[in-house]
């Protein structure tokens, strides 16, 4: 494959924020818009046209004789060159994930930008401040998440990594006047930062011992092994010597350096994903424009973290013990988020929350997947869930931004009955909403039951928690689609027209949408991804009877909520009533936040902060100004010498050329 | 020999223009010299790069010129050109029309004198190049007839260097009394090792001399005044060639003629001169008002970094020393490039007239604010990189007593941040109205800031100017001479 398309894969983009960032405001909006939105849809048809070829074309490079699929990659150019050792390539590599993720990323980057050219303006068709700055943010976005996909390396892929959140965190920030926005956008790059640091040690320590950054170094070295190179055998005293001289890394803390190197690695992960306990920057990054959550919070950003685990999944399988501390974060998240998306009011938060549990889904599945299993079937669901996810997560986001357009709030409780006036915004919600619920053949069906049966070979106990989530998501998704749909006849308020459909550049997006969620089940994504790029058959490993007990789970789900929810009635309040801790708590999102500002505020500003602000001002601020002082004095006192008067200056002259010598001469003879 | 030639074929035609040509076309000459100074100037660059590069000696060993000696020269040459290329306009001003001529004369002879002293081999050929460089720069001093201050700076000028010529021949004859000789190489081996009381005294006296015209402390105290009074075309000249000029044949100085006595005698003297330089130029430059008193203190504390190349006593040492004059000159050049443009325009020249100065004239103000930033040492700009090759030569000398000294430097150029930015807070922090009005300085003026702004840009940047330097002093004879 020539280098040409996936240099203007990442080049377009590229060269889209920088031109719509510069002369952006001298030109119209409409044609600012219009270019980034032609620009993203070359970009989607170069992509679309790299997968292709990746996985249909047969060519050697890309699938050997038995029919597994490989690594390849396509360019790798050196960047920066340290030492001999130490060098940092950039490039683009192609394998089942990265042409999966051109996929997604394009796709869903198109349908926003087409999207936006209708979102972003208000009622009478007038353009918001700052829509040229907005599409050269949203091809900054682009250009670093497909660079993050294609990386070659670990250490490219951290440099796209901060890339992304540094994008993010201009999207959150758009709405730069309002205050929440701003500090929600800090919030974001703070955490996430914060979660990056762990990321950098573990990238530093796992090229340390294993001498590369390059992904297809780490993930093709058989997996026995590498192994050997990071555990040192503890049976015998020969044995440790033998192992730390041969380089073996040492044991610290009680464990192997690989464990720390992969835990370190998945708490950036953790960050970016939204994973508890790091999750709090991710309902506050609603803040932003919608359709922005909708390609950044929902689609493609947060999953990096997944797509992390899953680039790195060789090396996980090593460590059992890292696997399962992914399992068991994601399971707690996916819990926790399900709980707290059932009491929200703000439909934004509720897909947010989705989005963490939906996330933490994808988490478990890697966590559970084991080649014993299924030969792997944990992973190929996961991926499946990713692709599935992003496509009717974005479609429920794109919707839920038509009813705040239409509505102008982002409270529920403000719509209510909506299904009469926006007929085509109610069609595709129900279609997100069914696929996230999990009802065949809508999308989500397969993956989700991908994922439960995978989890179920693992550990019956991870399999009953994970259908426990499982419920939750179909009844709050439900609760929500009949709160804004049903529940009571819409009012109109005064003095503002009946809400009703919107332009054609935000129905198209969701009716394409809702196309994919509709028949992206059946795809058959064993044969495309899979953990060592062997061909899997999908059905062979179909569980029937999983299958249908989560049909089960989530229609009973669905009929409780319809009972609650469906019309006017008494039945939630006394719910709520019943459990009165739970549902603050709940609602309170299990206070987390007030947890950090608690530790941020008291524990760190006040114990840490306060006295390195003393030393500051009063040790170091205060060696500068003595040190200012003295010299103003000194500068006062030598004054007298420059007066002005020839014989002075004759005297000082012949006094300084024989204090010159004579010192000289006392000091050297 | 050739440049020296050069530079007498142009004074003859200048002084051939202006006495026979007749009285309208003067006003060109101006513009005439200017040029003539640019193709001498070309022309040097042709000897640097096509001629041979080994040490040609004239006048039985009294003169010697070789590739570093060309290559400072050029240097100074093309701070003269911006000096004369700013000075167009004040040398056509009303009071000047019966006296351009002698101006333009008399610094072409002190040009003339600075070659002789650089190229000298034997003291009394450097001492007519010192007298030569010196006695022209009193009538120069005294310019501006009309102005009070401008006598008064002559007459302290031509008293104090009188004084200190004769403090320096007591020093050379102390020499001869030492050595037998007044020939450079004569003096380095009779001198071998040898450390007496008379010697360190003349050695005191000979330092003393050149110090004068360098205005070290404590030798400097007639800067302050000569500067203030002076013309400003002529304060800058002083500035700038004169003091570049004065650094390398110092460093040629110490090292050809006292390199075998330098740990002996004068490592330690030199290194208290540097640090009173810097640190009363420094003390005395934070009070100023007057720019060009400003500026004079300012120069001061610069020429104590100047000489940081000859302490490192290193071929390093005297790369990163013309490097240091190089950027030197464009960074001050700048600075007196606005300072002269607007005198010329309002007259005024106070520090506090520059508040505010942004409003009324942001294109003057850009370009003293970058000449601040590069004599501040401040990245990207070539003064950082001056100092920052300076310092590392220094250090490259290797003793405990060298990074002290250094390191004093280093907080002294804290001190000079703070002035120098106070003259950049005047311009563009200040909220007064300014006193300056709008006003178009004349193209020669902005020519000359164009070409010293760009220099402070680009200089730092362009790291092959450096590297050949060093190249040069590499291969250069200096090598020999540098023994502990």
């Amino acid at each position: 494959m020539s280098v040409t398309i996936p240099i203007l894969i990442l080049a377009i983009p590229l060269f889209m924020f920088i031109f719509l960032g510069l002369c952006g405001k001298k030109m119209s909006h409409l044609l600012a818009g219009t270019l980034g939105t032609l620009g993203m849809g070359t970009v989607l048809v170069l992509a679309y046209y790299t997968a292709f070829n990746y996985f249909f074309s047969g060519q050697a490079c890309f699938i050997n004789e038995a029919g597994e699929r490989l690594q390849h990659v396509i360019f790798n150019t050196t960047w920066l060159q340290f030492t001999d050792s130490l060098v940092i390539k950039l490039g683009f590599l192609l394998d089942p994930i990265s042409a999966m993720m051109l996929v997604v990323i394009t796709t869903i980057s198109f349908m926003v930008h087409l999207y936006s050219l209708g979102y972003m303006r208000d009622h009478h068709g007038v353009f918001e401040k700052g829509f040229q700055r907005f599409y050269a943010f949203l091809s900054l976005f682009s250009f670093s998440m497909l660079g993050l996909v294609v990386a070659t390396n670990i250490f490219q892929m951290y440099i796209f990594w901060e890339l992304v959140g540094a994008s993010s965190y201009l999207l959150i920030g758009f709405y730069y006047t309002k205050p929440s926005a701003v500090s929600a956008s800090k919030k974001a790059f703070i955490v996430t930062r914060f979660a990056d640091l762990g990321f950098l040690i573990g990238i530093l320590t796992l090229s340390y011992y294993t001498g590369t950054f390059n992904f297809t170094d780490l993930t093709s070295v058989p997996v026995e092994g590498l192994a050997d190179t990071f555990r040192v055998d503890l049976s015998t005293p020969e044995t440790v010597l033998a192992g730390i001289s041969s380089g073996a890394a040492p044991i610290f803390m009680g464990a192997s350096v690989l464990t720390w190197a992969l835990v370190l690695i998945f708490v950036g992960g953790m960050g970016k994903s939204a994973m508890l306990p790091l999750h709090i920057w991710l309902p506050d990054a609603m803040e932003g424009p919608t359709p922005v959550s909708a390609l950044i919070h929902a689609a493609t950003m947060v999953v990096a973290g997944v797509y992390l685990v899953a680039r790195l999944f060789p090396l996980y399988l090593m460590e059992n013990s890292a696997l399962v501390i992914v399992t068991v974060v994601g399971a707690i998240t996916a819990f926790y988020a399900a709980v707290v998306a059932c009491t929200q009011v703000d439909i934004k938060r509720v897909l947010a929350f989705s989005t963490i549990s939906q996330i933490a889904f994808m988490m478990v599945s890697l966590g559970v997947a084991r080649p014993e299993y299924h030969e792997g079937l944990g992973y190929m669901a996961s991926m499946f869930h990713l692709f599935t996810h992003a496509m009717f997560k974005a479609l429920l986001f794109l919707g839920a931004g038509a009813l705040i357009h239409a509505i102008g709030s982002n409270d529920y409780t403000e719509m209510h009955g909506l299904r009469k006036y926006m007929p085509i915004t109610h069609w595709t919600f129900l279609i997100g909403c069914l696929a996230i619920a999990g009802i065949i053949p809508f999308s989500g069906f397969f993956s989700k039951d991908e994922i439960l049966s995978a989890a179920g070979n693992y550990s019956v106990w991870v399999y009953i928690w994970m259908s426990l989530v499982a419920f939750m998501t179909a009844f709050y998704m439900f609760r929500l689609y009949y709160l804004i749909f049903w529940w009571k006849e819409h009012t109109v308020r005064e003095g503002h027209h009946a809400p009703h459909d919107q332009p054609w550049t935000m129905s198209v997006p969701l009716i394409i949408l809702a196309a994919i969620t509709c028949v992206a089940g059946f795809i058959p994504f064993g044969n495309l991804v899979s953990w060592n790029g062997e061909p899997y058959d999908f059905m062979a490993h179909f569980d029937w009877s999983i299958a249908t007990v989560s049909l089960i789970v989530a229609v009973a789900a669905i009929l409780l909520a319809t009972v609650m929810y469906r019309k006017e009635n008494k039945l939630p309040a006394k719910m709520k009533n019943a459990m009165p801790a739970l549902w603050r708590w709940a609602f309170h999102r299990f206070y987390w936040d007030e947890l950090y500002m608690f530790i941020t505020h008291k524990i760190i500003f006040g114990c840490v902060c306060r006295p390195l602000a003393w030393f500051d001002r009063h040790i170091i601020d205060g060696t500068m100004d003595s040190f200012a002082i003295v010299t103003n004095k000194a500068s006062n006192a030598i004054k007298p010498l420059q007066s002005g008067q020839v014989q002075m200056y004759v005297w000082l002259y012949l006094i300084g050329a024989l204090l010159l010598g004579g010192i000289t001469i006392l000091c050297l003879i | 020999m050739k440049q020296e030639i050069g530079l007498l074929v142009i004074f003859l035609l200048v002084f051939l223009y202006d006495t026979f040509m007749p009285k309208n076309s003067l006003k060109a000459l101006p513009v005439v010299t200017t040029l003539l100074m640019v193709v001498f100037t070309a022309l040097g660059f042709g000897i640097c790069y096509g001629g041979n590069t080994s040490a040609v000696a004239a006048f039985g060993g009294m003169y010697e010129t070789s590739a570093v000696v060309t290559a400072i020269k050029n240097i100074l040459n093309i701070g003269v050109i911006i000096v004369l290329i700013q000075s167009i306009r004040w040398a056509n001003g009303e009071l000047m029309i019966m006296r351009r001529g002698e101006f333009y004369e008399l610094l072409l002879v002190t040009l003339f004198g600075m070659y002789l002293m650089i190229s000298a081999r034997h003291f009394l050929l450097f001492v007519i190049g010192l007298e030569c460089a010196s006695l022209p720069l009193a009538a120069m001093v005294a310019f501006d007839k009309n102005r009070y201050e401008s006598h008064e700076a002559a007459v302290k000028y031509i008293l104090t260097a009188v004084f200190s010529s004769a403090i320096f021949m007591m020093g050379l004859s102390f020499v001869y009394a030492c050595a037998g000789s007044l020939y450079f190489d004569k003096i380095y081996n009779a001198l071998y090792g040898e450390h007496t009381a008379m010697l360190v005294l003349a050695l005191a006296f000979v330092i003393s001399g050149v110090g004068f015209k360098l205005s070290l402390v404590p030798f400097h105290l007639w800067t302050a005044d000569v500067y203030q009074g002076a013309p400003t075309s002529v304060t800058s000249y002083l500035s700038v060639i004169s003091k570049g000029a004065t650094a390398f044949a110092f460093l040629v100085i110490l090292a050809q003629v006292f390199g075998s006595i330098y740990s002996q005698v004068w490592e330690w003297m030199l290194y208290a001169l540097i640090i009173l330089t810097i640190t009363v130029g420094n003390l005395f430059a934070i009070r100023q008002r007057n720019m060009k008193r400003f500026l004079a203190f300012s120069s001061i504390s610069q020429a104590g970094y100047i000489m940081l190349g000859i302490i490192a006593y290193n071929t390093m040492g005297v790369a990163a020393m013309m490097y240091y004059i190089l950027v030197y000159i464009f960074s001050n050049l700048a600075a007196f490039g606005v300072i002269g443009a607007i005198e010329n325009a309002t007259g005024k020249i106070s520090m506090d007239d520059y508040r505010g100065l942004y409003k009324t004239n942001p294109r003057l103000s850009f370009a003293m604010m970058l000449a601040m930033f590069s004599l501040a040492g401040i990245p990207p700009f070539a003064g950082f990189f001056s100092k920052f090759f300076i310092f590392t030569a220094a250090v490259g000398q290797g003793s405990v007593a060298i990074y002290v000294l250094v390191l004093i430097a280093l907080i002294n150029t804290i001190v000079s941040l703070y002035y120098y930015l106070l003259v950049v807070k005047a311009m563009f922090i200040s909220d007064d109205e300014c006193t300056i009005a709008r006003f178009r300085s004349a193209f020669s003026e902005r020519l000359g800031m164009w070409i010293a702004v760009a220099g402070i840009i680009f200089l730092g940047l362009l790291s092959p100017v450096y590297d050949y330097l060093l190249d040069l002093t590499a291969d250069s004879s200096l090598l020999a001479y540098f023994i502990r």
